[in-house]
């Protein structure tokens, strides 16, 4: 059974079609890369994955280890091991991140009707993380994102996904706006998270941050459907040419 | 023509003997009140300061003039023991001092703390100036001061305080004003009289606390001096029980280089007022206020803070949340007059609202008048509702929307708190503003 089967996903986004047909099965353990040219739905994707309000599904259907992902809350994705990683993290400011970060653990491990942590419990965990991570604690006494650099954000996203633990971790452009001292430590945090357990789906406008976690897939997606799939390789062609003049491979 | 009916409310009102001191001109002041209340009467919403803030479902209402048994009346002090608050403590039931709640024993040099009876009975002359004050007396017709008028003829008690010239009080003070419940509906009213020494330094606590029971009215006037230089820190908790209708005049004086910060959350109630007036009569003088306040049910909560600047390089800062829920109402006036010759002030006003029921309402109204040169002032206010995208992103991380909603609200009220300086009376109020939050 894939982890994730996406089969003909239509979806709209202000009456605007932006999804057209997409279809896509991921594996535990796999890393995909979701390339296209802007416009091409990309975001779209992500925010349908993780059940944002605005973005209506108009055809088609998600299955995440057997059950219709697309029915789900935004909390019960979660809870289930959907993970988002935001292309603009949202600012809160008066949210302390520890606190949020906790809430949000707990709150998952409520609705798997696991035990929750205690704050020094939660607090050994994140210590953890972070030296994994490598980041600072001077980020977990600040307010979610807040007054945060944009690679600051960037990373507090990882760091999240990171402590979450989740079974798929969808990262929407976590590469832009990052110089490559942050891109790579936003890399290192990816490849110590990628398991056998574990499924990556990379949207990226640029190859670039796929020379640092290596895919085993790269699709393109243009005009609201997968045109074209491979290897990694395709991301290496599409550097090199452009997205123009795509679809020859695209599945039927 | 014929006279309509007396209302209810201003009847049961008059009805009230009025107290006797034996001090000639205290007894003439609050006959004096008595009779320019029974000639204005109450106000209606024609009246500006009470445009939103109808009195109509009160008026038609009586209450027994205060409580013989205010003496003896269980109240547990849990209500309202605080922490980061072990003081000094002066505590009134239902308008009677009650001395076995009270902590008065061995004060510091320099602070007088006592209930205003027992000052009357001393030497009364220091309080002629605020309580036999014309101005309530002045324009009858005037019904906008009616509650003051009442109060300054019925009260009988309240705080006298006093800090001495350079004195500073280490421990913060708390002033308790409890309604418990009676059999009856109960009317009560205290009047407080606050002065802070030239460069003397203070922390004060007010505290206003009710049990479910009977329905109550009471009425509070404070007069707050600080005198040169002098420092007041002030955090007022009001967290009454539904029933109780509580209006209140708080008037600070700021005396040169004089500094009040003032934390103020409103949690509770029924009908709920507070006449919250600043003058900053002082070249240098500051008066910072921070406050919340947080409608559920069907609650009433008015706030309407006037700030004057009279003098030179004087600053104020307002920053003002609200929350209303179900069908609760919600109403902040900020009105900031920068006087003829205050140049150089210096004076910003926000309040920002959040709905969260479409039931709900907050009216509010930011003023700014300047008369003076050489002035910076900015204000603002808003009403919303709480971000779709920050609800989103708690959401998307596996935080149920219900809990969402909280944590975001919590945090928008909190930021009145940050710079409490009482850091264990920032947690617990913190805590007591997500405990009203809806679950």
């Amino acid at each position: 059974m894939n982890m994730l089967k996406i089969e003909n996903l239509h979806a709209r986004v202000e009456g605007r079609e932006i999804l057209k047909g997409l279809s896509l099965s991921v594996n535990a353990g796999e890393v995909h890369a979701i390339m296209g040219p802007n416009g091409a739905g990309k975001s779209t994707l992500g925010n349908v994955l993780s059940g944002r309000d605005d973005y209506e599904v108009t055809a088609g259907r998600v299955t995440y280890n057997g059950i219709d992902l697309l029915a789900l809350e935004p909390e019960a994705r979660a809870a289930a091991g959907v993970f988002l990683a935001f292309q603009y993290p949202v600012e809160i400011p008066g949210v302390n991140n520890t606190y949020f970060l906790r809430a949000a653990f707990n709150a998952q491990r409520k609705a798997r009707g696991e035990k929750e942590l205690d704050s020094m419990q939660f607090l050994k965990l994140v210590r953890e993380k972070l030296k994994v991570m490598q980041i600072s604690d001077e980020l977990l006494h600040r307010a979610v994102n807040e007054g945060f650099s944009g690679g600051e954000k960037k990373r507090n996203e990882i760091f999240q996904m990171a402590v979450l633990e989740p079974q798929l971790a969808i990262l929407d452009e976590t590469d832009s706006g990052l110089d490559i001292d942050a891109l790579k430590h936003v890399a290192d945090g990816v490849n110590a998270l990628r398991s056998p357990d574990r499924a990556f789906l990379m949207i990226t406008h640029y190859q670039r941050l796929l020379d640092y976690v290596v895919p085993d897939f790269v699709h393109v997606l243009a005009d609201g459907r997968i045109v074209e799939s491979g290897d990694k390789s395709l991301a290496l062609k599409l550097e090199e040419h452009g997205y123009a003049g795509l679809g020859e491979g695209a599945p039927a | 023509m014929s006279q309509p009916a007396p209302l209810p409310l201003v009847e049961s009102l008059l009805d009230a003997p009025l107290p006797v001191s034996g001090i000639a001109w205290l007894d003439a002041a609050r006959q004096q009140n008595r009779e320019a209340f029974a000639a204005g009467g109450l106000p209606d919403t024609r009246v500006e300061a009470w445009k939103y803030t109808a009195l109509r479902a009160l008026a038609q209402r009586r209450f027994a003039h205060g409580d013989a048994a205010a003496a003896t009346r269980a109240v547990d002090a849990s209500t309202f023991a605080l922490p980061g608050v072990e003081g000094p403590r002066l505590v009134f039931v239902n308008g009677v001092f009650r001395a076995d709640l009270s902590a008065v024993g061995a004060l510091p040099a320099g602070l007088t703390l006592q209930p205003l009876s027992h000052a009357l009975r001393g030497d009364a002359e220091p309080l002629r100036f605020v309580l036999a004050r014309p101005a309530l007396i002045g324009d009858v017709r005037e019904a906008g001061d009616a509650f003051a008028r009442v109060n300054a003829a019925s009260a009988a008690d309240g705080v006298v305080l006093r800090v001495a010239a350079n004195v500073k009080v280490a421990a913060p003070v708390q002033l308790v004003f409890v309604g418990a419940a009676a059999e009856v509906e109960l009317a009560w009213h205290l009047r407080n009289v606050i002065e802070l020494g030239e460069g003397a330094e203070l922390s004060l606590v007010e505290q206003h606390v009710s049990g479910d029971g009977p329905a109550q009215l009471a009425t509070l006037v404070s007069d707050i001096e600080v005198r040169k230089g002098a420092r007041l820190h002030h955090t007022l908790l009001q967290s009454v029980a539904v029933g109780t209708n509580l209006i209140r005049r708080s008037s600070v004086r700021l005396h040169a280089r004089a500094h009040a910060m003032l934390h103020v959350l409103e949690l509770g109630g029924a009908l709920v007022r507070h006449d919250l007036r600043a003058e900053l009569i002082g070249d240098g003088a500051r008066f910072d206020t921070r406050g919340v306040f947080m409608p559920h049910g069907r609650q009433h909560i008015d706030t309407q803070l006037a700030i004057r600047h009279q003098a030179l390089n004087t600053a104020s800062t307002s920053n003002w949340r609200g929350v209303a829920n179900d069908r609760a109402r919600g109403v902040f006036r900020g009105a900031i007059v920068v006087a003829p010759g205050a140049d150089g002030s210096d004076a910003s006003l926000s309040n920002k609202n959040l709905l969260l029921s479409p039931g709900a309402e907050i009216d509010t109204k930011p003023e700014l008048e300047i008369y003076a040169d050489e002035v910076k002032a900015a204000h603002g206010a808003t009403v919303g509702q709480l971000d779709e995208r920050s609800l989103f992103y708690l959401r998307s991380r596996g935080i149920p929307l219900a809990e969402a909603r909280a944590l975001l609200t919590a945090a928008f009220c909190r930021a009145v708190l940050d710079d409490l300086p009482n850091e264990t009376l920032r947690e617990h109020l913190s805590a007591m503003l997500v405990a009203q939050l809806p679950a």
